[in-house]
């Protein structure tokens, strides 16, 4: 039985970009590959340093409801409606967290537990309830399909086709997080670092938090149905935890998920192409694989004081 | 008529946390260019005190000026240092970058820090003697280093008055002495400070008021009214074990 198909150089990098079909069509999914990491990949840092990786898992999950019950309400399956829905559901779900926390005794991790769970389950349930008529299916939100990004309607502008709407949406929230985050990177760095400081200069702190989680909301829906809300969490996370073995100062880090973006990117999608899998899985496995080099090749790495204990001439 | 009403003016301030009162019919005017000392046991009510002044605890009864303004508008004359438990040391942050937040008070939404704001913070840090630690990890600090910075921020916001939540926690002896006679020069050039602080000893030194909290305010008045072992008693309460001890240091010290 052969578990790994055969490593063929040739066929894994240049195969698929050997015909101008193929071209195009894996360019596309390269380039919703990268802006999917950079846009998670920015909104996950500050995510990460506030210490709620568990709350992009949380809004990830708890969008779903939103999505369906827009599908529903619409009955169609365009990206405005969802976007709304999405972002709707992601406020409920961070403001239902947040009354849990501050009117029951319960806390915040187990708070969170309940409520992303039951948003989930809603969604479930009604996708489940509508499957007689209706093509969203749970494997498609579940884990995404980067691969058929190309087969999404194109849009046509003033009679001019101009692409593939996909690329289009995710390229437009990447780029609103990008310039928002450049632009009002002082706000947001003084609310998560200090939101008592932030509070006393006259910052609306509550505001700016509920904007993160609207931007987080965004980017999840967005990136949906490439990597599915499972492999989204993985998206915000890494990229930040990696570069922050590397640098101690947020600006380096947030600059440090585009390089890393683009290796998860090309790393997953020719690891795909290799083993003939996921290509949302790949990008994890990449993903994976990066942070785990450099938790071993960091400066403080538990490598190095093994090989320095090794070297020490008192052993 | 006074030009500005008093710093701060705390009237029958009432505060409880899920019906469970922690300060109870509060009245404080503190006067300009005092420094204050607030004393009391654990769980008395002084971190409370603080952040109700600063507006992010919402009292049940009472109210708290500041300079005779509502807080919500007087708050931004208010510089404050965070309890160290309340920080996260591992944010990716330098010492400069943290300094240089003291200054975004001073900043609009859109406008950009700039050259005279970093000449500040450098500035600042050479006073707490942190300059050449600027561009080290927060993280990577000793206690009485991080307190240092936390001073250096406050410097930096140019603020008229100052809450400090234990600033000389965990805080070598050298530091406290730097940062003690820092906080003497803010005084002198009229800032006002209210310092939360933790070992009875050290304050009859350190300020010229002291308050003497207990959930209740017990006395407050300058040091010789107030450090008394009656008021001190009637503060610390049911703590006998803590008292006698606090006791035989002052004993020692005099």
């Amino acid at each position: 039985m052969n578990l790994i198909p055969k490593f063929d150089p040739v066929r894994v990098f240049l195969e698929p970009w050997s015909t101008p079909e193929l071209i195009s069509w894996n360019s596309q999914v390269i380039l919703m590959g990268l802006l999917v990491c950079w846009a998670s990949g920015m909104i996950g840092s500050f995510i990460v340093v506030r210490r709620m990786a568990l709350m992009g898992d949380a809004i990830s999950h708890g969008i779903l409801p939103g999505v369906i019950i827009a599908f529903l309400a619409f009955g169609s399956l365009d990206v405005g409606p969802m976007l709304l829905g999405a972002c709707l559901a992601g406020l409920a779900c961070s403001f239902s967290i947040e009354w849990l926390q501050q009117n029951s005794p319960i806390k915040k991790d187990a708070s969170m537990a309940i409520v992303f769970t039951s948003f989930f389950a809603l969604g479930v349930t009604l996708i489940n309830l509508q499957t007689g008529h209706l093509d969203l299916d749970t494997d498609c939100v579940l884990y995404g399909e980067i691969g058929l990004t190309p087969l999404a309607p194109n849009i046509t502008l003033a009679g001019n086709n101009v692409g593939n709407r996909s690329l289009w949406v995710m390229g437009l929230i990447c780029l609103i997080i990008v310039s928002l985050i450049c632009l009002f990177y002082r706000q947001i760095l003084v609310t998560s670092f200090d939101a008592t400081l932030a509070h006393s200069i006259g910052l609306p702190v509550k505001s700016i938090q509920q904007f993160l989680m609207l931007l987080l909301a965004l980017s999840t829906v967005a990136s949906l149905e490439s990597v599915g809300v499972i492999l989204v969490v993985a998206m915000l996370v890494f990229p930040s935890v990696t570069a922050s073995f590397f640098f101690s100062r947020l600006p380096s880090i947030l600059v440090c998920t585009f390089p890393l973006g683009i290796a998860y990117t090309f790393g997953g999608f020719h690891l795909a192409y290799w083993l003939d899998c996921s290509i949302a899985a790949a990008m994890a496995i990449t993903a994976t694989v990066c942070f785990i080099a450099a938790l071993g090749l960091c400066p403080n790495s538990f490598l190095w004081k093994i090989v320095a204990h090794k070297k020490s001439p008192h052993n | 008529m006074k030009p500005q009403g008093l710093p701060i003016e705390v009237h029958d301030l009432t505060v409880s946390y899920q019906k469970k009162p922690v300060l109870y019919g509060v009245d404080l005017e503190i006067a300009e260019g005092s420094l204050v000392g607030i004393l009391g046991p654990n769980g008395a009510g002084k971190s409370t005190l603080i952040k109700t002044i600063m507006n992010m605890i919402k009292p049940n009864g009472g109210y708290v000026k500041i300079f005779g303004d509502a807080p919500q508008k007087g708050i931004k004359r208010i510089g404050y240092i965070p309890q160290k438990e309340s920080v996260d040391w591992d944010f990716p942050v330098t010492v400069s970058d943290v300094v240089l937040m003291g200054r975004y008070g001073h900043h609009g939404w859109l406008s950009r820090i700039g050259q005279e704001d970093r000449n500040k913070a450098s500035e600042c840090l050479e006073q707490v003697n942190m300059l050449a630690y600027a561009d080290r990890p927060i993280g990577n600090l000793s206690g009485g280093q991080q307190q240092r910075v936390f001073l250096a921020r406050a410097l930096a916001q140019e603020s008229e008055v100052y809450l400090m939540d234990e600033p000389f926690a965990g805080v070598d002896a050298v530091t406290e002495k730097t940062m003690i006679s820092i906080l003497r020069e803010m005084q002198k050039s009229g800032k006002t400070l209210m310092v939360v602080h933790h070992d009875l000893a050290s304050a009859k030194e350190y300020f010229d008021q002291l308050l003497l909290l207990n959930m209740r305010k017990v006395a407050y008045g300058s040091v010789p009214e107030v450090f008394t072992h009656e008021l001190l008693q009637k503060t610390y309460g049911g703590k006998l074990a803590v008292l006698s001890e606090m006791a035989t240091k002052v004993a020692k010290a005099s």
